[in-house]
C-alpha cells in the first residue's frame, strides 16, 4: 500500500523519464518455496527491472538465488537477518536494517533503559535467530548479563511454556522479536503470569497502536524499537516527507496501524525508480550498477547503499534510521530519556 | 517446583483447548470418515462469529459465544447437505479434495471480509490472574477449561446415551443394517457433521478471546486437532479428551524442560511413538475383525 503511494506519487511528477511506473504483485503467502516461485515468475513472465520483497527473511534467503542465476537486482526493504548481505549476491540491495545495526543502534540506551539482566523470546525463523545472536553479543559487550534465549513457532498462540521458564531467570528485561500479532499474544500472557519485566521490541514491525488497541494494559510500558514514527513524523528526518505521507495513508482509508509497515513499501519503490532513472533505461543490470549511485531520501531517511558482504560478489546495505518509541498511558511517546532532551 | 507447578497449569489449560478441538474432529474424521480439512475453518468462523454478534450487534458475552455455535451448526449442516451428500457413494479422496476446497474458500472469504489484521475479542472476564501460590492463571482460561469440560461431558453423552446418538453410531458402522432398522440415513450424516462443526464453532468461540482472531489462525487448530484425534483413536472422545491433555502437557514440559525451539517436535514425537505401537490410537478398543 505504500509501494502504490510511491508509484502514484512518482506518475503524478510525470513518472521516470516519461514513462509510468508500474507494480506487478506477487503474493508469497509467506512460505520460502513460494517466494522463490514467485521471483522466478516476476522475472520471466512479467520480466521487471527490479523486485522489491520479501517481508520475511527466510522467503528473501529462498528468492536470492533466482536474482543471481537471471540478474535481476532486489531491493530488500523488511527483512533484517543478517546473511542476506553476506552470501556474496551482489544482486541485493537492502534499505531495512540487518538485526546488527538495529543492535548497535540500540547500544547507546541500553543504560537509560536499565537493562542488566536481558532474556530473549523470539520467532523461529532467520530472523528471530538473527536477532538473538546480534542482540545478544551487544548486550554481552555492553556487560549484560544474558539469560534464557526462547523460540516459539510463527503460528504459535500459547507462549506461556516460554514464559515461565523465562520467569525464572529473574532478569529485568525480555527481548521480543516476532510480528505484531504474537507480540500482542505475548504481553498478555505474560501479564496473566505476572511477567514484570521491561519489553523491548525489535524489527520495527510491531506496530504500538495495534498493541495498545489488542494488548490493553499489557502493552503499557514497553519499548519498540521503529524505524518510522507516524505519531510524530515532524521527528523523523524529512518531516515534510513523512507528514504527506502519514496524510496520503489515513486520505486513502489505510488503516493507521499500518504505517510503521507502510513506509517501507513506498520508501523500496522510491529506491527503485530512482536507480531506473539514474541508469537511464529499466534494463535490470543497468538498474542494479545505478543502484550503487543512488542518494535519496525516503520517510524513513537517507538512502545510500555501501558494500556489505564476501569481496567482489558485495550486497548493497544502506544504513538506516532507527528510533525508540515508548507505550505510556495508552499513547505511543518519546522515552524519557529521549523527550527530555 | 514453582516453574513445575506452573508449566503442569499451563499445559492442562493447553490440553483442555486441544481437547475441545479434537472431539468434533473425532466425530467428522473417526465416525463419517470424512478428511475434514476445513475443521480448523470452522474454529475461525466461531472466532469471527463471536466478533460480529459482540461489536455489530452489541450482544452479550454468553449470547455472542450462542450464536457463534449456531452459526457453525448451520453452516456445518449446509456443508453436508449442499457438497458432502451428493459425494456420499465417492470415495475418502474424493470427498477429502472437496473438504480442502472448503478450507481454501473459507479461509480466503475470512481475509476478504475481515481483512488481515487480527481482531481482539472483548470478554467480560478480569484481565488480572488468580494466583495460588507459585501458580497464576487467567479467570478467562478457567471459564474456557470448564465449559471445554462441560461440552465435552455433554457429547459423550449425546453419543453415548441418546436415541439420536445411538442412531449416529450404528449409521457409521454399518449402514445398511442402520437403514434396515428404519434410521433416516441422511439425517444422521447432516445431524453429526453439524454437531461437530458446532463443537469446533465452539472453540473458537471461546479460544477466540484467549487468543486473537484472524484469518489462518484456522491451520494450526486443524493440525492439532488431527493430532489429537489420531493419538486418541478415531471417533473416540474420551480418547480425544485424553489425547488432548496429554499433547498439551507434552508441549509444555518439552518446551520447558528440553527446548522451545522444538516445542511442536516433542508433540509429533509422541504422535509418531504412539502410531507404532498402538496404530489405532492410545484409547482404541481392540478392533473387531469380520
Amino acid at each position: 500500500m505504500g509501494a502504490e503511494i510511491a508509484r502514484d506519487w512518482i506518475n503524478a511528477r510525470g513518472g521516470v523519464d516519461g514513462r509510468k511506473v508500474e507494480l506487478r504483485i506477487e503474493d508469497n503467502k509467506s512460505d520460502p518455496k513460494e517466494a522463490a516461485s514467485a521471483a522466478e515468475k516476476l522475472i520471466v513472465r512479467d520480466q521487471v527491472p527490479a523486485i522489491m520483497g520479501a517481508w520475511g527473511s527466510s522467503m528473501t534467503l529462498a528468492a536470492m538465488p533466482k536474482l543471481e542465476e537471471y540478474g535481476v537486482p532486489m531491493v530488500v526493504e523488511t527483512s533484517s537477518a543478517a546473511t542476506i548481505t553476506k552470501r556474496g549476491n551482489p544482486w541485493i540491495f537492502r534499505i531495512s536494517p540487518p538485526s546488527e545495526m538495529e543492535a548497535l543502534g540500540l547500544e547507546q540506551y541500553v543504560d537509560r533503559l536499565g537493562v542488566r539482566r536481558a532474556d530473549f523470546l523470539a520467532v523461529n525463523t532467520d530472523w528471530g535467530r538473527g536477532a538473538i545472536s546480534a542482540f545478544g553479543d551487544m548486550l554481552k559487550k555492553k556487560g549484560v548479563a544474558v539469560g534464557a534465549a526462547e523460540y516459539m513457532e510463527q503460528a504459535a498462540t500459547d507462549m506461556n511454556a516460554q514464559l515461565t521458564k523465562i520467569k525464572g531467570t529473574g532478569g529485568d528485561t525480555l527481548f521480543l522479536t516476532t510480528a505484531v500479532e504474537q507480540i500482542t499474544l505475548v504481553m498478555k500472557q505474560a501479564q496473566e503470569q505476572r511477567l514484570e519485566r521491561k519489553i523491548v521490541t525489535t524489527g520495527g514491525s510491531s506496530s504500538p497502536t495495534q498493541l495498545i488497541k489488542q494488548a490493553g494494559a499489557a502493552a503499557e510500558g514497553s519499548y519498540h524499537i521503529v524505524f518510522f514514527m507516524p505519531w510524530f513524523p515532524e521527528a523523523m528526518p524529512d518531516g515534510k516527507l513523512a507528514r504527506a505521507f502519514v496524510d496520503e495513508w489515513g486520505k486513502r482509508g489505510h488503516p493507521f496501524e499500518g504505517l510503521t509497515e507502510g513506509f517501507r513499501g513506498h520508501d523500496g519503490i522510491a529506491t527503485i525508480a530512482e536507480a531506473i532513472r539514474v541508469a537511464g533505461r529499466d534494463e535490470p543490470k543497468a538498474v542494479r550498477d545505478a543502484l550503487w549511485r543512488v542518494s535519496l531520501v525516503g520517510v524513513n531517511g537517507p538512502i545510500k547503499f555501501e558494500k556489505d558482504g564476501p569481496a567482489g560478489k558485495e550486497s548493497g546495505q544502506s544504513k538506516p534510521s532507527i528510533f525508540v518509541v515508548q507505550i505510556r498511558d495508552g499513547k505511543v511517546a518519546l522515552p524519557d530519556f529521549l523527550a527530555k532532551k | 517446583m514453582a516453574e513445575l507447578l506452573q508449566h503442569l497449569v499451563n499445559g492442562l489449560v493447553l490440553g483442555g483447548t486441544y481437547a475441545l478441538l479434537g472431539i468434533g474432529l473425532t466425530l467428522i474424521f473417526g465416525l463419517m470418515n470424512v478428511v475434514n480439512f476445513a475443521h480448523g475453518e470452522f474454529y475461525t468462523l466461531g472466532a469471527y462469529a463471536t466478533f460480529a454478534a459482540l461489536g455489530l450487534a452489541g450482544a452479550h458475552f454468553f449470547v455472542a459465544v450462542l450464536a457463534a455455535i449456531a452459526c457453525g451448526t448451520a453452516l456445518g449442516a449446509l456443508c453436508e447437505l449442499v457438497l458432502l451428500r451428493p459425494l456420499r457413494a465417492e470415495s475418502i479422496d474424493t470427498t477429502m479434495l472437496v473438504m480442502i476446497g472448503v478450507w481454501i474458500a473459507m479461509q480466503n472469504g475470512e481475509l476478504l471480509i475481515w481483512g488481515g489484521v487480527a481482531k481482539s475479542i472483548p470478554h467480560p472476564f478480569p484481565t488480572a490472574p488468580l494466583v495460588l501460590g507459585p501458580v497464576s492463571i487467567a479467570p478467562l482460561r478457567v471459564f474456557v477449561l470448564v465449559l471445554a469440560a462441560g461440552l465435552i461431558v455433554t457429547a459423550y453423552l449425546l453419543i453415548h446415551t441418546t436415541r439420536l446418538g445411538t442412531a449416529m453410531r450404528a449409521t457409521f458402522q454399518d449402514r445398511d443394517t442402520a437403514a434396515l432398522m428404519g434410521v433416516r440415513i441422511g439425517r444422521m450424516h447432516t445431524a453429526t457433521f453439524a454437531f461437530g462443526s458446532g463443537l469446533a464453532a465452539a472453540a473458537g468461540a471461546l479460544l477466540g478471546p484467549v487468543f486473537l482472531a484472524y484469518p489462518s489462525m484456522g491451520d494450526l487448530a486443524s493440525l492439532k486437532a488431527f493430532s489429537v484425534v489420531i493419538l486418541g483413536g478415531l471417533g473416540n472422545l474420551p480418547g480425544a479428551t485424553l489425547g488432548g491433555l496429554l499433547l498439551g502437557v507434552a508441549e509444555e514440559f518439552g518446551a520447558g524442560y528440553v527446548s522451545s525451539g522444538y516445542r511442536d517436535a516433542v508433540g509429533f514425537v509422541i504422535i509418531i511413538v504412539v502410531l507404532l505401537f498402538r496404530p489405532a490410537g492410545l484409547f482404541a478398543r481392540s478392533e473387531r475383525i469380520g
